[in-house]
């Protein structure tokens, strides 16, 4: 029998993890990478010829992501590797890639496939974010790491989440000014949450040291804000942000740049056009593939791990890309894959399983201000991409009758614009459940639509059929 | 049998809530008064009437389709005062243009074959193209425009007849999907899956691509093949581009349209058909396909090599063995009327199509002629 075809999308702490343990083996993956080098989001590389080094890069998580460019490193000769390459396309036992900057296409056979996609922000609407200078946390941080650039002269930082405090610590330390962090979550997190959160008791410390030295810098830091506004002009973009803090006042905060985010969404669009089947996810209040402990999508052969299945962290990805890649290599009855799935299996699940807790616990003290969508004014543009407000998400419920979510979409054009509704898929689902007051689960999710990302006309034809 | 007791009676019933039945519902009442009640599987306007391309297109059609799609367009030039609301129709025109000169002189022909049935077209040669859009690659020799024809939003036009119908007092059941028809005297009897029962004294069929069984049931079988379209939409672009674009050719591969929407994205379509499983209501776009399309696109308009495609799409069409549709009463049964197997060319049409079956159950006749469609041509 000839060596099975196993392919990797994506080069971050799973899709690296993965690949390692399917090299140890003995085999040779395919590597399918977005960017233009490995380490994805957590651990970007920064371009060649910056000279940073990787203290100032990534701070505390410094010795992790070296250790992960070390191991891409040597798996570099026994990996096909493929960057700027974007999977656009699944059908059957076949992913489809191009490569834009060589016009190229291809249409590679797996018998195995890991998705290892990742995450970005989980976003939700505030009036006004429409206005130039608002960015994502996730867009924050990437001006940092790529491009050492702040977003702004004078930053504010909204949202809630673990992303929200690193972000700021992170400009802090570079050297930028941060005017304020403002936490939309309650000022005193449930007792619920404090179970799961104990149960990573070193990223916790780490987490209120980050706070403290917040404090330290002078950042007015915020819990349990309601955003209001965000002030500013179309033609000199954001101007400022008022909020209303815990005790009930409208507080104003002038700055020019303004980053926000909610946790994390999965990059599922690869999963959903494999068929992989979703389920809805109460706590955090999204869909979510499917899949097993070790991985296993609903689809067989389609594997899973990572942000882009569940959200657990960089720690959590590379445990996740390993169990996945050993458990596709023990269905594919490879004698060596199955033999270290035995040996492994039990204590990376467990791993994971502390993660989830910590991950339950983080979305309880942190959670997704879903109460925010029935509050947004009607003039508040809720899809950036096509400048479709929640008035008019709301006269699709009241007036043409509609309740789910890509019949909204057909009617108003959510969604369908460059992000194909990766953000503000989520906010419009909670503004459509809250007018029509029904569960936001019953309201859907948007269906995946080839390509994954928007995909450059120019690529030729998949020339020979077949994989390298 | 649930419901049995209660059994709603109407002048016509109307099995398939896409275009065509949403507009023959509008019609029924809005121009003769009659009570109609719909039933619809899913939602109104889905599948071949929600994810077609959306031309409003005339030139290019059989000979036998002109006048319906003269009337159509009448229809058309007065949409948004009929349903009170805008659908995208916009009147920019319909170009046909073509690699050969073979072809050119088949416009050329077609340009003079519906003058006589007032469809009046413009021949364009390769400078004028060029000068008057400034897209086109040397291999275009000819063209033909159709000024007064464009295009419309088909997501919005099939649920805005709908929602139109039933304001002027059709009965309008989404998620209704019949089991089966029978007689009961003069009057045709409808079963929906949930045991509902629906009477009435006419039937009229527009169930696209699921019609056939409907139509084997009464002894009137018709060739009837599932398709899933090709289609896709790229980021938007500054407006430039008013008319609807096609490449006429016979190779089914070069077979490429395009037209670009206010808000500036490009629609495009054509090519190679994608696998449809109406059993399934699934059809799937083929990503050789797209990938084709695409190379069709630059090799029509080269410009398309430095634009971003957003996103593709399919849905399901129903096909007859002659790419003639169904249209007009039954061969067999006094009272029952078809309108489906539109080819992928149904969209234009189809205000046209409700029209004229409105005009025929109501007085039986139509000033529209329809022969040629007739379901009696397979049975002979």
């Amino acid at each position: 029998m000839s060596e099975p075809t196993v392919v990797v999308v994506g080069t971050g702490p799973a899709g690296v993890r993965a690949a390692e343990a399917l090299v140890e083996a003995g085999l040779r993956p395919i590597l399918i990478d977005e960017g233009l080098r490995d380490g994805g989001q957590i651990y970007r590389r920064q371009p060649e010829g910056f000279k940073r080094d990787y203290a100032v890069l990534y701070g505390s998580e410094a010795s992790k992501a070296h250790g992960l460019h070390q191991t891409f490193e040597a798996l570099r000769q026994h990996v096909d590797y493929r960057s700027e390459t974007l999977a656009w396309n699944i059908t059957q036992g076949h992913l489809h890639t191009v490569q834009s900057s060589q016009a190229r296409s291809d249409e590679i056979a797996f018998d195995a496939l890991i998705i290892c996609s990742g995450a970005t922000d989980r976003l939700m609407p505030v009036q006004g974010w429409n206005l130039a200078g608002c960015f994502s946390l996730g867009a924050s941080q990437i001006a940092l790491k790529a491009q050492a650039c702040s977003i702004g002269s004078r930053v504010v930082f909204l949202g809630s989440g673990p992303l929200l405090y690193l972000v700021a610590s992170q400009y802090v330390k570079a050297g930028a000014k941060v005017v304020a962090v403002l936490d939309t979550a309650p000022l005193i997190p449930p007792l619920a949450s404090l179970r799961g959160l104990l149960s990573r008791p070193l990223l916790l410390w780490r987490g209120l040291q980050m706070m403290v030295q917040l404090k330290r810098a002078g950042v007015a830091l915020l819990k349990g804000v309601k955003p209001l506004r965000i002030e500013g002009r179309p033609d000199q973009g954001v101007s400022g942000i008022v909020v209303t803090d815990a005790g009930g006042r409208e507080r104003q905060f002038s700055a020019d740049a303004l980053g926000m985010g909610w946790h994390l969404r999965a990059e599922s669009q690869l999963a959903d056009l494999a068929a992989c089947e979703f389920s809805f996810e109460p706590l955090s209040r999204q869909w979510l593939p499917r899949m097993d402990p070790d991985g296993r999508s609903s689809q067989a052969g389609v594997y899973l791990a990572g942000d882009g299945a569940r959200i657990l962290g960089a720690d959590g990805a590379e445990a996740a890309g390993r169990l996945a890649a050993l458990a596709a290599m023990n269905d594919l009855q490879l004698p060596a894959g199955r033999v270290q799935y035995q040996l492994e299996r039990d204590r990376l699940r467990q791993q994971l399983a502390q993660m989830d807790q910590f991950r339950q616990g983080l979305a309880r003290a942190f959670p997704w201000p879903h109460q925010q969508a029935e509050s947004l004014p009607d003039a508040a543009v809720v899809c950036r991409c096509e400048a479709i407000t929640a008035g008019e998400l709301r006269r699709c419920v009241n007036e043409l009758g509609s309740r789910e979510l890509n019949h909204v979409k057909a009617f108003s054009r959510v969604g369908m614009g460059r992000c194909q509704g990766r953000y503000c898929g989520h906010a419009a689902a909670e503004v459509i459940a809250a007018v029509a007051h029904i569960p936001v689960e019953t309201v859907g999710r948007l269906r995946g639509q080839a390509p994954v990302k928007p995909m450059l006309m120019n690529a030729c034809e998949v020339s020979s059929g077949a994989q390298s | 049998m649930i419901g049995a007791g209660q059994v709603q009676r109407s002048d016509v019933l109307i099995i398939g809530g896409g275009l065509m039945g949403a507009t023959t519902a509008f019609f029924l009442r809005h121009q003769h008064k009659l009570s109609v009640t719909l039933l619809e599987r899913g939602q109104i306007g889905r599948q071949a009437s929600g994810v077609n391309f959306g031309n409003v297109r005339r030139q290019g059609r059989e000979l036998a389709q002109i006048p319906l799609a003269n009337r159509a367009r009448a229809v058309w030039g007065r949409v948004r005062g009929l349903l009170g609301e805008d659908i995208e129709f916009r009147p920019y025109g319909h170009l046909r243009v073509c690699y050969t000169e073979t072809q050119a002189a088949i416009l050329e022909q077609h340009v003079r074959d519906v003058e006589p049935l007032g469809l009046e077209l413009q021949m364009f040669s390769p400078q004028a193209l060029r000068q008057r859009w400034g897209i086109f690659s040397s291999e275009v020799v000819a063209g033909s425009l159709s000024p007064l024809d464009g295009h419309a939003n088909p997501r919005l036009a099939g649920p805005a007849f709908g929602r139109a119908a039933r304001r002027a007092g059709a009965a309008i059941h989404e998620h209704t999907e019949v089991s089966h028809v029978e007689r009961d005297g003069a009057d045709f009897l409808a079963h929906s899956v949930d045991g509902r029962r629906f009477r009435a004294g006419q039937l009229l069929v527009t169930s696209g691509a699921w019609s056939g069984h409907f139509a084997a049931a009464f002894g009137e079988p018709v060739p009837l093949d599932a398709r899933g379209p090709q289609m896709g939409v790229t980021e938007p672009l500054p407006y430039a581009i008013g008319p609807s674009i096609g490449v006429s050719t016979p190779v089914e591969v070069e077979g490429l349209y395009f037209r670009q929407i206010a808000r500036g994205n490009i629609v495009f379509g054509g090519g190679l058909k994608g696998s449809a499983f109406a059993d399934l209501q699934r059809a799937y776009v083929r990503p050789d396909n797209v990938l084709r399309q695409m190379r069709e696109l630059r090799r029509f308009v080269p410009a398309f090599a430095q634009v971003q495609l957003l996103r593709v799409w399919s849905g399901i069409e129903g096909y007859t063995a002659d790419w003639a549709p169904v249209m007009g009463p039954s061969a067999r049964v006094a009272g029952l009327h078809y309108a489906f197997g539109f080819n992928g060319e149904g969209f234009a049409i189809s205000p046209g199509v409700g029209e004229v079956m409105a005009e025929l159950l109501a007085t039986g006749q139509t000033s529209t002629p329809i022969e040629a469609f007739s379901i009696g041509r397979f049975a002979r």
